[in-house]
């Protein structure tokens, strides 16, 4: 049971995260720095664009690394 | 859905269309139980939360799908040749043992119907995070029926993997719509407000198209430094 339950976590998260968890991590730390700075005086809508296009960099610089 | 069917098509021609069409149906009638089952379950969440978190998953599903439509178009990776999947599964489907059960090929049914289902869950997916977020599942759903329905019409019509369709373009702009609604939503959800309210979705879109595009011209040059010679990497 708990052999299955672990093959069905491990499909969904191969589904969703894929092969690049730290682009995972990095959305979520994203996320993390734009609510704490939603929470300042300063606004907050620019951290998300940028943080995701600096994942994305660096997921690709992994991607194509040798 | 292209993919599914190249698959459904060479388990069809290979192994008859009755098992690989039992296959779709089977596949199709657990996609509409998980949308079903995951779509209700989803609009009890308060707005702002369902934001963040259905922002938080497509920008992560978002950027897979970016990440490997820049590798395609800069030449770091190889572009999705439907042809060559179709002969790979029909030479696959042809050479399997034949074992019947419940009157059915079960190569050709379970082949058709793992391959309608891991691709019909991205569907599923997409239909499930849009809707929920924007209150309409049923209408959501009705769009990637509508989607699946010429899919399937071409498909019968022209008995061949659709090569022809821009695939590689399609996934693109598929990348890129999720991450810019992943974007979107997850600033949303984390508190921020975007200047414009909704409008600045169309600023995020093309935030996105012109990042995506920048870095596939920074590749390109990239790899056309460490393979002057134009070979394949």
């Amino acid at each position: 049971m708990s052999r299955r339950i672990a093959v069905f976590g491990r499909f969904w998260w191969d589904f969703v995260v894929g092969d690049d968890w730290i682009a995972a991590a990095g959305v979520i730390a994203a996320i993390g720095v734009t609510a704490a700075v939603a929470r300042s005086s300063v606004s907050a809508w620019w951290v998300m664009p940028l943080g995701v296009t600096l994942v994305l960099y660096g997921s690709i610089r992994r991607a194509i690394r040798p | 859905m292209v993919e599914a069917l190249t698959i459904v098509l060479a388990a069809g021609l290979a192994r008859g269309w009755r098992s690989s069409l039992a296959g779709v149906a089977a596949a199709i009638v657990v996609l509409a139980v998980i949308v079903a089952a995951l779509g209700p379950a989803l609009t009890v969440i308060p707005l702002q939360d369902l934001r963040l978190f259905v922002g938080s998953l497509l920008l992560v599903f978002g950027l897979q799908w970016l990440r490997k439509a820049i590798l395609r178009a800069s030449g770091f990776k190889a572009l999705h040749d439907e042809d060559a999947i179709f002969a790979n599964e029909l030479a696959g489907a042809q050479t399997a043992a034949r074992v019947e059960r419940g009157g059915l090929d079960w190569y050709g049914f379970t082949l058709s119907f793992k391959g309608v289902l891991l691709e019909g869950l991205e569907v599923a997916f997409i239909v499930v995070t849009f809707g929920s977020t924007q209150g309409s599942i049923p209408l959501a759903a009705l769009g990637a029926g509508v989607a699946i329905i010429l899919v399937a019409t071409v498909g019968v019509a022209v008995r061949a993997p659709l090569a022809r369709v821009p695939e590689n373009s399609m996934k693109f702009a598929v990348g890129i719509m999720l991450t810019s609604f992943g974007i979107f939503w997850s600033t949303e959800g984390a508190g921020a407000h975007w200047p414009g309210s909704d409008a600045a979705l169309l600023g995020v879109i093309g935030f996105v198209i012109a990042s995506s595009a920048l870095l596939v011209t920074l590749l390109r040059r990239e790899r056309e430094t460490l393979t002057p010679s134009g070979a394949e990497i």
